[in-house]
C-alpha cells in the first residue's frame, strides 16, 4: 500500500463537500491518506480531515495562500508532494483544481486525468472514468509513465458517509515555499450569489426562455430557496442579459452534476444537454410535449411554468418542513 | 511582437459519434470537424491585440493529423491570423500535446502572449495551456473573460466559482486561456477566405521535435456510449396534482429529497 494525497479545499476553514468525498474515498482504499490544506484558516480543517479518514493533515498556514495564485500554489503543492511521495493525488475538478494540477503534473513529469466521474483505487493503482464529447461517451483513463497519478474528480460523484469524530489526523505544518511570482492577484470581485457554485450544487433549478423575462427568475429563486438549490440558466437567457454568464449551464457554460436538476422552460438543445446530462435525476417542465428535453428527463411535466412552479414551491415546503 | 494562438480541431457538438472497435477513441470517418469553440475567442483576442499594436503578427498553431487540421488553421487565417503551423501527430495526450506546442513556440523565437481556449469540448480536459505554460516557464491564467495589454504585463479577468471574478496581472510572456464572453469572434470575410487559401501552412513532423514516447502520460480505453436512459415518466393532471405527484416521486421513488 502507498500514500494517497488529497488536496483539500475549504471556505474560511470549512472543508468543502467535494474534498470530504475525496478523503473518504482515499480512506476506503486502505492507503495512508495525507490531506493538504493552505491558507490562514488551514488549521481549522485538520479535525474534519481526521474525522473523515485522513491519517495526516498537512497544512501551510499562510495568509498569502488564502487566495488562489497558480504559481504559489504550484510551488507549495509540489514541495509537499516531493516530501510525502504519494503514488496517487486526488483533487476536485473545481476552478482551482483544474487550473492548478495540469501545471503541477507538468512540473512533476506525470499524468493528470481531469474532470472524472468515477474513481477506482486498487493499491497503488488508479483508473478513472471521464465523460467525453460533451457526455456522449465515457472513457477509462489509464496512466502510463506516471510516477504519481493525479485524478481530478467532479463534485457530487462519490458517496459521503457520516464523519467519525473519534478519528484524528497527525498535523504536520509546513513553511510556505519561496516563490518568485510573475502573477499577481489584484482583486477578487465577489459574485452576486451566496449559494453554492453550480459545479458543486446538489440541486439545481434552471430557467430558459420559457420564463419570458428576467423578472420571472424570482419564481425560480423562490423554489431554489425552499430546496437549498442553486439557480442556473440556458444560454438563450444569458445572451438576452436576464442573468449573468456565471449561471449558464452547457457546452459554453458550466458542466454540472447535481443529484437533482429541474429544467423550467428550457427546450433541451444539444449544447444545453452537454452541460447537464450527467445529472442523476432530471425534471423537465415545458409547455411543449415535443420539447427535446423530455428525451433526457427522468420525470416530465407538460404545462405552463407559471402555473406549475409556484405550486411546486408550496408542495416542497410542505414535504420538507414538517 | 509575436502572438501565438493554439487551436484544436474537435468534432462538432451536433455530430453523431461512433466508438472505434478497440474502444480507445472514436471513428474519424463521418465526423464534422470544427475549430474548438473557445479557440475562436482566442483567435479573435489575438487579432485585436495585433491590430492595436502595429508591426505585430498572429501565428496560429495546431497539433493533430495534418490532413484535416489544416482546415481549422485556414479558418483562423480567414479570420485574420497571419501565419499558421501544423504539427503532424496522432494519438497524443494533453501532456505530449503541450510539450509539442511549447517546443514549436520556443523554436519560433517565443511569443509575447500565447492564447488558447479554456478547454477543448472533446476531452473536456482543460490541461493543455497550463502544461504548456509550465514547459515554457511563463505564467498562465485560465477561464479569462477580459484582457488588457501593456508591453510589460497583461491584466486579465478570470471567472471563478459562484459568479466571482479575479483580476490577475501577469508579467509577459504569458499564457491566456479564453472563456466565452472575452469578445465576439469575427466571421471569416470572403477576401479573408480567398487570401487564406493561398497561404502556405508550415508543416512540422512531431517526430522531428524529439519528444520521448514516455511523454504520453495517459491513454483511454473502454470507451462506451452512455447507458440508455429509462423512458421519461410523464406526470399528468392539473398543475396542483402534477406538483404533488412530482414531489412524491422525488421523495419516495428517486429518493433525492
Ligand atoms: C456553439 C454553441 C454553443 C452553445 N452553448 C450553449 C450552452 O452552453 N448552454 C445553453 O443552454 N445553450 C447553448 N447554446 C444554445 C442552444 O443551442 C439553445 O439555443 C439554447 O439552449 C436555447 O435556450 P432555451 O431552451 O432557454 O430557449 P428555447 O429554445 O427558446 O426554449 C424555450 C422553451 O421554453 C418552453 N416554454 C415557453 N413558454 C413556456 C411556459 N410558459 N412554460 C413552460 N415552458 C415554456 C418552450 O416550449 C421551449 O421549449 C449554444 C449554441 C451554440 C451554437
Ligand atoms: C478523435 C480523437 C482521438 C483521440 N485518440 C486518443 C488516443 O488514442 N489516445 C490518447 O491518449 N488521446 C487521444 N485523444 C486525445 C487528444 O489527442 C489529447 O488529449 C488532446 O490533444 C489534448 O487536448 P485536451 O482536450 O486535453 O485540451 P484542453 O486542455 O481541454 O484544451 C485547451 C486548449 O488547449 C489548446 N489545445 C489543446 N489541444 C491542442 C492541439 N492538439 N493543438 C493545438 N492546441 C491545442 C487549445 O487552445 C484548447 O482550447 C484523441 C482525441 C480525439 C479528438
Amino acid at each position: 500500500m502507498g500514500k494517497v494525497l488529497v488536496f483539500a479545499e475549504h471556505t474560511n476553514g470549512k472543508l468543502k463537500r467535494s474534498s470530504i468525498e475525496l478523503i473518504q474515498a482515499a480512506a476506503k482504499s486502505g492507503n495512508t491518506v495525507v490531506a493538504v490544506a493552505f491558507g490562514a484558516h488551514a488549521a481549522d480543517v485538520t479535525a474534519a480531515m481526521g474525522h473523515n479518514g485522513a491519517n495526516e493533515a498537512h497544512i501551510v498556514k499562510d495568509a498569502a495562500l488564502d487566495a488562489y495564485n497558480p504559481e504559489s500554489f504550484t510551488a507549495n503543492i509540489v514541495a509537499i508532494i516531493n516530501k510525502v511521495q504519494p503514488s496517487i493525488v486526488l483533487a476536485s475538478a473545481s476552478s482551482t483544481g483544474k487550473d492548478l494540477f495540469p501545471r503541477v503534473a507538468a512540473r512533476l513529469n506525470t499524468g493528470v486525468a481531469s474532470d472524472c466521474t468515477e474513481l477506482k483505487i486498487s493499491g497503488d493503482n488508479v483508473t478513472a472514468v471521464k465523460p467525453m464529447y460533451s457526455g456522449k461517451a465515457f472513457a477509462t483513463v489509464n496512466f502510463e509513465n506516471s510516477p504519481i497519478k493525479i485524478v481530478l474528480m467532479r463534485a457530487n460523484q462519490l458517496p459521503v458517509e457520516a464523519a467519525d469524530t473519534a478519528k484524528t489526523a497527525n498535523v504536520v505544518e509546513h513553511a510556505a515555499a519561496a516563490t518568485d511570482l510573475k502573477t499577481l492577484i489584484k482583486e477578487i470581485v465577489k459574485g452576486a450569489s451566496e449559494k453554492l457554485d453550480l459545479t458543486e450544487a446538489n440541486i439545481i433549478v434552471s430557467g430558459g426562455r420559457g420564463l419570458k423575462e428576467a423578472g420571472n427568475f424570482k419564481m425560480l429563486n423562490d423554489l431554489a430557496d425552499v430546496l437549498g438549490a442553486t439557480v442556473g440558466a440556458s444560454r438563450a437567457v444569458v445572451d438576452a442579459g436576464w442573468v449573468g454568464h456565471g449561471m449558464q449551464v452547457g457546452q459554453t457554460g458550466k458542466t454540472v452534476a447535481p443529484t437533482l436538476y429541474i429544467a423550467v422552460g428550457i427546450s433541451g438543445a444539444i449544447q444545453h444537454l452537454a452541460g447537464m446530462s450527467g445529472s442523476k435525476v432530471i425534471v423537465a417542465i415545458n409547455n411543449d410535449a415535443n420539447a427535446p428535453i423530455f428525451q433526457k428527463a427522468t420525470y416530465g411535466i407538460v404545462g405552463d411554468a407559471f402555473d406549475i412552479v409556484p405550486k411546486l414551491t408550496e408542495e416542497f415546503k410542505k414535504a420538507l418542513h414538517h | 511582437m509575436k502572438i501565438f494562438v493554439c487551436i484544436k480541431q474537435v468534432p462538432d457538438t451536433e455530430t453523431k459519434i461512433k466508438i472505434s472497435p478497440d474502444q480507445t477513441g472514436i471513428e474519424a470517418a463521418g465526423i464534422k470537424w470544427v475549430m474548438n469553440p473557445y479557440d475562436e475567442y482566442a483567435v479573435e483576442e489575438a487579432n485585436k491585440l495585433r491590430d492595436a499594436n502595429p508591426g505585430s503578427q498572429v501565428w496560429v498553431l495546431s497539433v493533430g493529423p495534418k490532413a484535416r487540421v489544416v482546415e481549422s488553421l485556414r479558418t483562423a487565417l480567414a479570420m485574420g491570423s497571419d501565419e499558421a503551423i501544423v504539427v503532424n501527430a496522432e494519438g497524443l495526450d494533453s501532456f505530449a500535446t503541450a510539450k509539442a506546442l511549447a517546443e514549436v513556440i520556443k523554436a519560433e523565437g517565443g511569443a509575447k502572449v500565447i492564447f488558447s481556449g479554456k478547454l477543448a469540448i472533446d476531452d473536456n480536459a482543460s490541461s493543455v495551456s497550463q502544461m504548456m505554460a509550465e514547459f515554457l516557464g511563463v505564467p498562465h491564467t485560465t477561464v479569462v473573460s477580459k484582457f488588457a495589454f501593456t508591453p510589460e504585463s497583461v491584466t486579465v479577468e478570470r471567472d471563478i466559482e459562484g459568479g466571482a471574478k479575479e483580476v490577475v496581472q501577469m508579467m509577459t510572456p504569458a499564457v491566456v486561456a479564453a472563456n466565452k464572453g472575452l469578445n465576439m469572434p469575427r466571421y471569416a470575410s470572403l477576401p479573408g477566405i480567398m487570401k487564406a487559401k493561398k497561404k502556405t501552412i508550415k508543416e512540422i513532423e512531431f517526430a522531428s521535435l524529439n519528444i520521448p514516447a514516455t511523454d504520453i502520460k495517459v491513454k483511454y480505453s473502454g470507451m462506451t456510449l452512455p447507458a440508455e436512459k429509462p423512458a421519461v415518466k410523464m406526470i399528468s393532471g392539473d398543475a396542483a396534482a402534477q406538483a404533488s405527484e412530482l414531489v412524491k416521486l422525488l421523495r419516495d421513488e428517486a429518493k433525492v429529497l
